[in-house]
């Protein structure tokens, strides 16, 4: 997938079944296939790793356990007790994007957390649920939401703006985060290693920055899942509790 | 860039989107977590258990070493309060024998001297009638008269005084 010469072709999206509902193109595509596969792996991790129900777990369940505790108390550190409903989604949205980036680290593999329409997707999808949460808890009173407490009334005319695009633009920011990141390093990893063989024996010193920097991008690629995940947990806060 | 080039794929990618992440959704909610919250559960179900078992021990365990340094202490108290009750006793017993045998030891000696007494006067008196009659014998014999035993019992006994 990634044989071409521009450091973008391994972007590009292939059809792999096409298919068409009332319309509307749904082919199956190497974006939907990562999709799959990551929902599989994630789905095992956490199912098949905890069959044994050992009271000493192994490190696959040890794994699963971690996982859940992990988001857990990120959960209730931003949200506290009252975040627990939400818990299934944080949870399900950080394993997702976990496994769509690291999946996207095997060579020749494609990477959909890559893609503006998923990131953006998911996060239009989180800021929508999120303003409904908080108008459906709290009324009008959401509102109060664009004016912090103990600011001076002449402040409001310039404050209610900013606070308002500040809101409109979470989906953005959070989208665009997570894209930027995973364009940003799988091109860099790329054009070094499009060096490699065009420096000959020098190419080792490419070989070696690539090595350092893969390193650096599975690092990254739990981090972004990580940071899109507390995010979503900070405006389930927002919503729940406002300022 | 194939992410801003390709939109006639945007919904495809976004329906197998929301597809996958429905599935894995009700996979995590229904099957997954509750799994893993049972395990994490009947984990700290077990510890919990364990540990308040342990203080329950612990606190038997005390309550046994209570009892018995309990009883130490009486059996300590006991033993001192007997030998007390001993010493006592003993004390008693001892001024009593003291005091008896005081008085057998006085009764003796007040005993022995009376006897010392009569001894002496016995021998005093013999020494009187044996004078008497070395008197009598010596006047006898140096003079050729003889005396009667009362008469030179008495000179004697005058002699012994005057002599004396």
């Amino acid at each position: 997938m990634a044989e071409g010469s521009s450091p973008l072709e391994q972007f590009v999206i292939q059809r792999w079944v096409p298919a068409e509902i009332g319309g509307v193109d749904v082919s199956f595509t190497n974006s939907a296939a990562f999709m799959v596969a990551a929902v599989v792996l994630a789905s095992a991790l956490m199912i098949l790793s905890v069959r044994q129900r050992a009271m000493v777990p192994n490190r696959w369940q040890l794994l699963a356990e971690l996982s859940y505790s992990f988001i857990a108390k990120m959960l209730s550190d931003t949200v506290g007790k009252e975040g627990r409903p939400y818990f299934p989604f944080v949870f399900t949205l950080f394993m997702f994007v976990l496994f769509g980036n690291f999946l996207g680290m095997l060579p020749y593999s494609f990477t959909f957390t890559s893609h503006l329409a998923v990131t953006f997707t998911l996060a239009a999808f989180i800021f929508i649920a999120v303003t409904l949460i908080a108008i459906f808890k709290h009324g009008m009173k959401f509102f109060s939401f664009f004016l912090p407490h103990g600011v001076p009334i002449a402040m409001a005319p310039l404050l209610i703006p900013i606070e308002i695009i500040s809101y409109l633009s979470r989906p953005i920011s959070l989208s665009v985060r997570l894209f930027a990141n995973m364009l940003a390093g799988h091109t860099l990893l790329k054009v070094f290693a499009g060096f490699v063989p065009a420096l000959g024996v020098a190419g080792i010193l490419p070989l070696a920055f690539v090595s350092a920097l893969t390193g650096l991008e599975i690092v990254i690629a739990f981090l972004q899942a990580y940071v899109f995940a507390i995010l979503t947990c900070l405006y389930i806060n927002d919503a729940l509790h406002l300022h | 860039m194939p992410q801003l080039e390709q939109i006639s794929t945007y919904a495809s990618q976004i329906f197998w989107l929301v597809v996958v992440f429905a599935v894995l959704l009700g996979v995590m909610l229904k099957v997954a977590l509750p799994r893993v919250q049972g395990i994490l559960e009947e984990r700290q179900k077990r510890i919990d258990d364990d540990l308040a078992r342990a203080a329950a021990l612990r606190d038997e365990a005390e309550g046994v070493l209570r009892a018995y340094e309990q009883a130490q202490a009486d059996a300590r108290a006991e033993a001192r309060r007997l030998l007390r009750e001993q010493q006592e006793a003993a004390a008693t017993e001892a001024a009593a024998r003291h005091a008896a045998l005081g008085e057998r030891l006085a009764g003796d000696a007040a005993a022995a001297e009376a006897r010392i007494a009569e001894a002496r006067r016995e021998a005093l008196a013999g020494i009187e009638a044996a004078a008497g009659e070395v008197a009598q014998a010596m006047t006898a014999r140096l003079i050729g008269v003889e005396v009667d035993a009362a008469e030179a019992a008495a000179a004697a006994a005058g002699t012994g005084r005057a002599g004396a």
